[in-house]
């Protein structure tokens, strides 16, 4: 089993890297990029079969470790 | 009266850190290695500046779980004063021993210059020689300098005192020219509600000497020194 996990910057933080890249765009002639927000992913490799304990597992992690709470969201996605 | 210096893998200000105690101060100190559990032995803990853990994932996110980290929240909790300095700023909040976080700066650049700033409350373990409003001359060097915390948190901070330093110009204004990475109401530095936690992005061990351009860094060490002498 294998978990995608995406972290991105809580929408209240401002998040300038994105903001460099929304301009780079817009300056290439992509003037209908509106919003650029820059995250990270993170794939881990589970040795379970348990769909459900894999997203607990995984929602335990980055409560603890992957993610800061007090500026970053994330979500993810079990495959497998 | 001892001082502990923890190493982390990345730690690189350790030995600043080390010098000044020890040749500056004139002080017993000593190295504590990240997988060290046992603190009785010193007085005061600094967490150094430094990449610990190659700043992988986020600014102090592994470095939080190394097994000290556990036996500093206990010197903590028994009033023992602990400075982190940069990296270590960034570890004390992770850890949850100060709040609020670190993003990146603002400009996305690697800042490494002198800043000012100014010492808002000198009445804590680490800013009690400091005349009120004094302005100190110390180096910044981050990349990740730009604190972070939301509105009710920043309300308590003001409430309670707990910033310590901000960003300034030469003569104590406090405004946005003077903030050099983003930082939330120009802020350098902060300690818990207790006092006996500091965290500042500044490097006051890179500046106790005026061979180096300011001894303005000394006033910290020796506030430390101070404060640990009166309690005895």
């Amino acid at each position: 089993m294998e978990a995608e996990i995406y972290i991105t910057l809580k929408r209240t933080v401002a998040d300038p890297q994105g903001l460099t890249v929304e301009h780079a765009l817009n300056s290439l002639g992509y003037q209908d990029v509106e919003e650029v927000r820059m995250g990270k992913l993170v794939i881990v490799k589970l040795n379970l079969k348990d769909k459900i304990e894999a997203e607990q597992r995984v929602d335990q992690m980055c409560k603890k470790l992957l993610a800061n709470p007090i500026i970053e969201d994330y979500k993810f996605k079990i495959k497998g | 009266m001892k001082f502990g210096i923890v190493v982390f893998p990345g730690s690189n200000c350790d030995q600043d850190c080390f010098y000044v105690v020890k040749d500056i101060l004139n002080l017993p100190v000593e190295y504590i290695w990240h997988k060290e559990t046992e603190l009785d032995s010193v007085d005061c803990i600094i967490l150094p500046g430094g990449f610990s853990y190659g700043d992988y994932l986020r600014t102090g996110a592994i470095a939080r779980f190394s097994p000290v980290m556990d036996s500093i929240v206990d010197f903590v909790k028994k009033g023992g004063i602990v400075l982190g300095i940069c990296n270590g700023f960034q570890i004390l909040l992770e850890a949850g021993l100060l709040p609020g976080a670190i993003l990146r700066n603002a400009n996305l650049h690697f800042i490494c210059k002198y800043a000012y700033i100014r010492a808002e409350n000198t009445e804590t373990p680490f800013t009690n020689l400091c005349k009120k409003s004094r302005v100190l001359k110390i180096p910044i060097a981050h990349n990740e300098g730009n604190y972070y915390i939301d509105e009710d948190g920043l309300k308590n901070l003001e409430k309670n005192r707990q910033i310590v330093f901000r960003y300034c110009s030469s003569d104590g204004e406090v405004n946005k020219e003077q903030n050099p990475n983003g930082a939330m109401g120009n802020i350098a530095g902060i300690v818990n509600r207790d006092r006996n936690v500091l965290g500042m992005m500044p490097h006051p061990e890179r500046c106790t000497e005026q061979e180096l351009g300011s001894e303005d860094g000394f006033l910290i060490f020796k506030s430390m020194v101070q404060w640990l002498n009166k309690r005895g």
